[in-house]
């Protein structure tokens, strides 16, 4: 086995979300991954075996119990406290903004509202708000800065509608949390 | 402080569009006011802009009530201390370019040459000079808005209000009448209010201020300070 910290994945985080609803096994967790994250390449099996691995290794979930109903014998995983204050501190951390952010942003934010509460949710989504707008101001004064060249100028753009799009994505999705959060949640 | 509100309501019949929004403008700052379609950022700045007298609340410019003003004393101040630019159609069509920023100077008393020089000079600063003779239908769109913002400064205001600038160009045309009015605002040390629901335009603002509801949304995400632990 690598020894590559397992809490250093998207992957990783996302399986630890969807544990902290209750023990649940590969399978399951990886059809809740591909419903819970559409867009998102589907979860090879193999990853997902390989994740949980690291995980129990590094002591963040545990196995619970085998499972047998009419197929092959199956182990069911479930969230340790440390995989949960890994995941807390996983959601709280704000990321980086960049024209490429938005998939980690987007599992991120889908996990939040699984396993977070309202407020700490919306605390987070605040939080990340802010670090785009800053980011967006600094890339506006570089391409309107006096004598900015053509390439400045076409780079900061290129970021500037990512950014923008994203801070689209997170009013939205506020909106959306205000009105269904208990929906989303179940 | 150069603007201050204080306080802001105002409705349209039963709807209330301000309920209570109180905010303060230092000079030389760059606001930008954002948020939702009919969350209210209009009639703010039309009533800091003194057009829409408020329900309650007060407006001050330098310390002085805008709000109780009567019509023609506030139509004076827009045609001095503030400049006012809206999305578009406030040009005259059967001016010419020069006609149109020469305009407000004229109604101000100042003479007809020294007005067509000004606006000239205003025209060339916002890289609009060769229009000075063409009427608002004969360029695109992008160049009447420069236009309209050479009309909006040609009287050298200490605050401009911007209410979706470029909200009718498409995304290069509307950079470049932005470009130019930060640029120019911060040349003359004016105080820009813009109304914007574009996150990209905000970003050209110093500081933004959200709206929701007729009210100031300090997230700017629709929370309540209480509901972020803010």
């Amino acid at each position: 086995m690598s020894a590559t910290p397992a809490a250093g994945s998207t992957t990783a985080h996302v399986l630890l979300g969807l544990l902290a609803a209750g023990p649940r096994h590969g399978y399951e967790l990886k059809r809740a991954h591909d419903e819970r994250l559409p867009r998102a390449k589907p979860l090879a099996y193999g990853q997902v075996y390989a994740t949980l691995g690291r995980l129990q290794r590094d002591g963040l979930v545990t196995a619970v119990g085998q499972d047998q109903a009419g197929g092959p014998e199956r182990t069911s995983y479930a969230l340790t406290p440390a995989g949960r204050a890994q995941l807390d501190s996983w959601l709280e951390r704000i990321e980086t903004p960049a024209p490429y952010v938005t998939s980690t942003l987007l599992a991120k934010v889908a996990v939040a509202l699984l396993v977070a509460d309202a407020d700490k949710a919306r605390t987070y989504l605040v939080a990340q708000r802010r670090a785009h707008v800053e980011r967006l101001r600094e890339l506006t004064a570089v391409k309107t800065a006096p004598g900015a060249d053509l390439g400045a100028v076409i780079a900061a753009d290129f970021a500037i509608v990512h950014l923008d799009a994203d801070l689209r994505w997170l009013q939205t999705t506020l909106e959306r949390v205000a009105n269904t959060h208990g929906e989303v949640r179940s | 402080m150069i603007l201050q509100a204080r306080g802001l309501v105002r409705s349209y019949g039963a709807t209330p569009a301000l309920r209570g929004v109180t905010l303060g403008l230092a000079e030389g700052e760059i606001l930008a006011v954002t948020g939702p379609s009919g969350c209210g950022k209009s009639t703010l700045i039309h009533c800091l802009a003194g057009i829409l007298r408020p329900d309650a609340g007060e407006v001050l410019y330098l310390g002085q009530r805008v709000d109780t003003l009567s019509e023609a004393a506030r139509s004076k101040l827009r045609r001095g201390a503030f400049g006012v630019l809206f999305q578009f159609g406030q040009l005259v069509a059967e001016l010419t370019a020069a006609e149109n920023v020469a305009l407000p100077l004229m109604l101000a008393g100042t003479g007809r040459r020294e007005a067509r020089t000004a606006a000239l000079s205003w025209l060339e600063r916002l890289g609009v000079a060769e229009l000075a003779d063409q009427r608002p239908g004969e360029v695109s769109g992008g160049q009447q808005q420069r236009v309209a913002l050479a009309r909006a400064l040609v009287t050298e205001p200490r605050v401009l209000f911007a209410d979706e600038p470029t909200g009718a160009l498409d995304t290069l045309a509307g950079e470049q009448v932005l470009g130019h009015l930060v640029r120019l605002a911060r040349e003359q040390g004016t105080t820009v209010v813009l109304v914007t629901h574009e996150p990209r335009i905000a970003g050209y603002a110093d500081r933004e201020l959200t709206l929701r509801d007729g009210v100031i949304d300090a997230t700017g995400m629709g929370l309540t300070d209480k509901a972020v632990g803010a």
